[in-house]
């Protein structure tokens, strides 16, 4: 089966600093690699560079058999889409919903100027967020409707591959639940693979299927779920899991 | 337990010109000693609470009912470390300055202590050759530098607003593991903030739970956790996500070292 996603040897500098330090790694399709790592470890450097946001120093990227040059077509920047952390900085104050969802869709010529309109409820429906939305502004939802609308964009491009990174790093712990839920529901019914980045290693295990752990621009582990939470391969990713503080024993409900 | 609380808080209502509610008929007591948690998510008015403790209400919030009492030195800790501290002057002098008002000594004595908090804590030992600004030191070492100012108020109620909410998990149990080993040293009491309840459920004895500005639900940390009553209670109980247990064989020294080594 060959990759969804191919990172291969891939080295960022930003002036003297390596941020990432040869990564290579692969994401089969219809599956989600969670990347986890503390602050600094280059993980939003990995997201940014596969988004092509950041031109690599070294190393390429695949996109299933296609090599992503330093100049992508707009089919190849249509199907990798990206959630950024913060709703409130990715989403333009001043463009009411539809405005936000539309100039995507048009762009990628996904439908015509005359079923816009139907295409923004659709998406609406699909993040479970009401079609009245669509005349009002961001300012006008919560954290959490917000990042649903970051989601619909994200997804209304029909992309391959999703990339995530902290999507719920900003809400508030029964938000991210939901948050959670959608992207799970999401992925299968579009069969998207998702690169999902957080440090919260509570939210990598309910969504993950492969795991990578980075540090200082190194990947240093890529394990399936069941056996990095029991059985981690490194020394860094048991430190990080015992750091996790626990819950006492609750009763089974 | 001591008749006498170290801090009290009676019916505490805090309200905006807008907002006439934005925390109602708080109450709760801290003895000597004792740990309590208020969890609760954004909104809740948690952090208002605590900040009316010392008097650190935003303009515009005015306590309008009830009473606080506050037996003793109390001092906070703040859940941004970079934005508590002052980006334009070097941390032992920040620290040292605090030293100098709070303990009333001479410049030169606070010096002298500043640096024994340091090491307390766990610092660098560069800092005493040479002084650095918060933004020459990591968020953990910032984090250290706030709790240092907090300690050299010598508190006898610790007041911690998220304190660990910015800092990575690694660095967040090295903080932790420091507050919970400097209060058996110092035995101060402590109010924790936080709406992480893995947090509070290994620090705090007694947990009061917020919403909208009122307290909904309090009791002793386990039987709370255990059996609670209402369900906002249960909801953030069921939004800690559980991680499953390490299995015994993943020892750390039978592991590969990676990029560690």
């Amino acid at each position: 089966m060959t990759a969804a996603l191919k990172v291969d040897n891939l080295t960022v500098e930003y002036g003297g600093f390596t941020a990432l330090d040869q990564v290579s790694l692969e994401l089969a399709p219809n599956t989600t690699l969670g990347l986890v790592g503390e602050s600094g470890s280059g993980k939003s450097t990995l997201a940014r560079v596969i988004a092509g946001l950041v031109s690599p120093t070294k190393g390429q990227i695949l996109l299933g058999s296609d090599v992503l040059g330093k100049r992508r077509t707009r089919e190849q920047r249509k199907s990798i889409q990206m959630v950024a952390q913060n709703p409130d900085a990715s989403l333009n104050p001043k463009h009411t919903i539809q405005q936000i969802l539309a100039e995507a869709l048009l762009f990628h010529k996904i439908v015509d100027r005359s079923q816009v309109r139907e295409k923004c409820k659709e998406l609406l429906a699909r993040v479970r967020i009401d079609e009245t939305a669509l005349g009002k502004y961001p300012h006008q939802f919560s954290g959490g409707q917000r990042q649903r609308i970051a989601i619909a964009r994200a997804i209304s491009v029909e992309p391959r591959i999703l990339i995530a990174d902290e999507p719920t790093s900003a809400l508030d712990v029964s938000v991210q639940l939901s948050v959670i839920e959608l992207l799970k529901q999401l992925k299968s019914e579009l069969s998207l693979t998702v690169l999902f980045i957080s440090h919260d290693l509570g939210v990598i295990h309910a969504l993950s299927d492969t795991i990578a752990v980075m540090k200082k621009g190194q990947l240093v582990e890529v394990n399936n779920r069941e056996s990095f939470f029991a059985r981690p391969q490194t020394a860094y990713g048991y430190e990080l899991l015992t750091a996790v503080p626990k819950m006492p024993p609750l009763p089974t409900r | 337990m001591a008749n006498h609380p170290l801090l009290h808080l009676e019916n505490v209502t805090l309200a905006s010109r807008f907002n006439p509610s934005l925390v109602s008929d708080v109450s709760f007591q801290v003895h000597a000693g004792e740990s309590i948690g208020l969890i609760g998510e954004s909104g809740s008015g948690k952090s208002l609470t605590l900040r009316s403790i010392l008097g650190l209400l935003p303009s515009g919030i005015e306590q309008t009912d009830g009473r606080i009492q506050l037996n003793g030195r109390g001092a906070m800790i703040f859940q941004d470390p970079i934005r508590a501290l002052d980006p334009l002057y070097p941390v032992v002098k920040q620290l040292a300055e605090v030293v100098h008002y709070r303990q009333q000594v001479s410049r030169k004595a606070s010096h002298v202590i500043a640096l024994e908090l340091l090491e307390l804590l766990g610092l660098p030992d560069s800092l005493r050759q040479k002084d650095r600004y918060p933004h020459q030191l990591s968020g953990g070492q910032c984090q250290r530098i706030v709790i240092a100012l907090a300690l050299a108020c010598k508190p006898d109620v610790l007041l911690c607003d998220e304190p660990t909410t910015a800092l990575d998990v690694t660095v967040q149990r090295q903080i932790l593991e420091l507050i919970v080993r400097l209060q058996k040293e110092l035995g101060y009491a402590m109010v924790f903030v936080t709406h992480n309840l893995a947090v509070t459920s290994s620090l705090c004895s007694r947990l009061y739970v917020m919403k909208e500005g009122r307290l909904v639900e309090e009791g002793e940390t386990l039987p709370l956790l255990q059996n609670p009553q209402h369900p906002y209670t249960r909801m953030l109980i069921d939004s800690v996500l559980p991680l499953p247990e390490l299995s015994e064989l993943s020892e750390p020294n039978e592991l590969k070292r990676g990029a560690d080594a």
